[in-house]
């Protein structure tokens, strides 16, 4: 007979230490591990397995060899991206296109939800809401297909420019539309769907507060200063620090499918570059060694923004 | 009074800057569906904006009359359903011992999932991990990797965390297994948050391309998202069946029109209907604190 814990099972009252030994949480629990059984297995190979199979940038991978690459090489390939003149082109293009979305795409939402939160009437407000998530929805396939549309030589944006007696520009084709296109086009799909969280914060903002800075004075946009933004901070931070996290993984599908030889010079992205050299040119080792090194900066990233929060805001993630 | 009329002047200001905003949102949606029933030549040079110039709607036949458009569809299709089934049962099951506060080891579970989303194996070792498993040109490659969302899980996981612990005691006590509490108490009263999850996985899986442009080589298992990318991209003639080849050329501009509307038809026809539950979702999963 297996030794059952005399008092009948129950949740644990918090605060309780000393943790109950693992042979009695299985025995109790068994039904509710047995459940985890499957999607651990999910994570364990695709999520895990790859973090593992990083390994192949220090050792020489072969098609069709293990997934663990064949020899060590050491730092060989680290050492190549290191002097690769393209590598730190696309390094620096990262670096801008991950900037420029975040001084864009994280400020928008936010100015937007303060308008939506000052609209009156309750159908208006849910109309604009509506709409403006449908880009959210969308396959990034059709957003680029509407991107070349409308940014065709006969395409709208060119008709305004022949309105204003311009020369037709062809946009796709020129290195320095690039990054206009990709923010705008970046804007134009995040801008209602990022509105939701701030929307929800925005609710619980003490009204009390409101009436009080009235009292004392506040004109409307002294109320939004002190009262609604510092309302929203727990919200903002954490977005802001998200944002940072996904600071290198730049829109890599979007720019894989505008870009073209024309616009690599402000276009091309650590992510896009290491898919022409692994996925195109097959060198899965050196790929590999440029991802890991992306992916080591983008960790680094999230988890000093998320320590400089906690000291100076007192918000984070963990 | 000056306070009054100032305000009614923001308010005006304000409703004239989210219209346009409205404006700009639709605009390409009106754009595609004008161009889709406007006849060639309007395209071409360029005076089709608002509304279709030449109406006609031999494009649709056209588009809808190519067998391998409609496989493309039809692939999209399963893929869809397939992944989001496995995908919400994933899900449920992981999210439901997560959210059991007093379960040993449960720390250890969510930092597993979480660590996910900010460390992950890049996208070589995850092509040579897929190739090296033989899933390359099965469906498998599409649904298997991307089986969980940690947000979906974390949304999933906060929803069952603010159930009442009463219910799931009593149904217990009663003589219910964990798995009768999970599928004749907990799921029955998660309908909200199910709907959610299966629109999250459900457009993602439907709009999803980049999978299929990895490890997929033939034709016949394409979706229908590579079907218009190649289309986009010419790296396919227009048609492949069908049509003459003499107006290919000319109405190419057309085709993409016509199948970006049919691609996001689907979305576009429940999105009406669904908007209220994903709103509700999300933010079930994000205001706590």
């Amino acid at each position: 007979m297996p030794i059952v814990p005399a008092s009948p099972p129950r949740r644990r009252r918090p605060g309780a230490n000393g943790k109950l030994p693992w042979h009695i949480a299985l025995h109790r629990d068994w039904q509710l591990y047995s459940l985890v059984v499957v999607p651990l297995v999910f994570f364990l190979v695709f999520r895990y397995l790859p973090m593992l199979g990083n390994v192949i940038a220090f050792r020489r991978f072969q098609p069709g060899g293990s997934i663990f690459g064949e020899q060590w090489v050491g730092l060989h390939y680290v050492r190549m991206f290191l002097g690769d003149p393209t590598f730190w082109g696309v390094f620096g293009n990262t670096l801008a296109i991950g900037a420029l979305t975040i001084l864009f795409c994280f400020p928008m939402p936010i100015i937007f939800a303060l308008l939506l939160n000052e609209v009156r009437s309750r159908y208006f407000k849910r109309f604009v809401q509506t709409m403006s998530y449908l880009p959210h929805f969308l396959s990034i396939v059709i957003v680029a297909g509407m991107l070349m549309q409308i940014l065709s030589i006969d395409g709208t944006v060119n008709q305004l420019v022949k309105l204003f007696g311009g020369e037709p520009i062809p946009f796709l084709q020129q290195a320095e539309w690039f990054r206009t296109i990709y923010l705008s086009s970046e804007v134009w799909q995040t801008l209602g769907w990022g509105t939701i969280l701030y929307l929800a914060a925005l609710t619980t903002v003490d009204s009390t507060l409101y009436e009080a800075s009235r009292i004392d004075g506040a004109n409307r946009w002294q109320q939004t200063w002190h009262v609604t933004l510092p309302g929203i901070r727990p919200t903002m931070v954490t977005l802001l620090i998200l944002n940072i996290g996904t600071f290198m993984a730049v829109g890599f599908e979007k720019i894989l499918l505008i870009y073209n030889p024309l616009t690599y010079p402000t276009a091309d992205v650590i992510s896009t570059y290491l898919y022409r050299v692994g996925l195109v040119s097959n060198n899965f080792s050196y790929a590999t060694a440029i991802g890991l090194f992306e992916s080591l900066i983008g960790l680094t990233l999230i988890l000093s923004a998320n320590a400089i929060s906690r000291r100076v805001v007192g918000a984070s993630l963990w | 009074m000056r306070d009054s009329r100032s305000s009614r002047v923001f308010q005006v200001f304000n409703t004239i800057v989210l219209l346009l905003i409205v404006a700009a949102t639709l605009y390409p949606f009106v754009n595609i569906v004008a161009q889709s029933f406007s006849s060639e030549t309007y395209i071409r040079t360029g005076q089709v904006n608002l509304v279709p110039r030449g109406f006609n709607l031999t494009t649709y036949q056209l588009v809808m009359s190519d067998s391998v458009f409609w496989t493309s569809y039809r692939n999209t299709v399963v893929y869809t359903v397939v992944a989001t089934v496995i995908a919400i049962v994933l899900t449920t099951c992981y999210a439901y011992v997560i959210s059991k506060r007093g379960l040993r080891g449960r720390g250890l579970l969510i930092g597993i999932a979480v660590f996910t989303m900010f460390f992950n194996g890049g996208l070589i070792p995850n092509y040579v991990l897929i190739s090296g498993l033989g899933l390359k040109n099965t469906l498998w490659a599409i649904v298997l990797p991307n089986a969980i969302s940690v947000f979906n899980l974390l949304v999933m996981k906060s929803f069952f965390e603010n159930m009442p612990v009463e219910l799931e005691e009593a149904a217990q006590i009663d003589g219910l297994s964990t798995y009768g509490v999970l599928l004749r108490i907990v799921l029955p009263l998660s309908k909200a948050v199910l709907a959610t999850m299966v629109l999250f996985y459900a457009v993602s899986f439907w709009n999803s391309w980049f999978a299929a442009f990895l490890y997929m080589d033939k034709a016949e298992l394409f979706p229908v998202t590579i079907y218009l990318r190649n289309l986009i991209s010419g790296a396919s003639s227009a048609m492949s069946t069908g049509a003459g080849t003499s107006d290919l050329a000319q109405t190419a501009a057309n085709i993409k029109s016509v199948t970006m509307v049919l691609t996001v038809l689907p979305i576009l026809c429940i999105y009406p209907f669904i908007q209220k539950y994903f709103v509700s979702g999300v933010m079930l999963g994000s205001v706590k604190q």
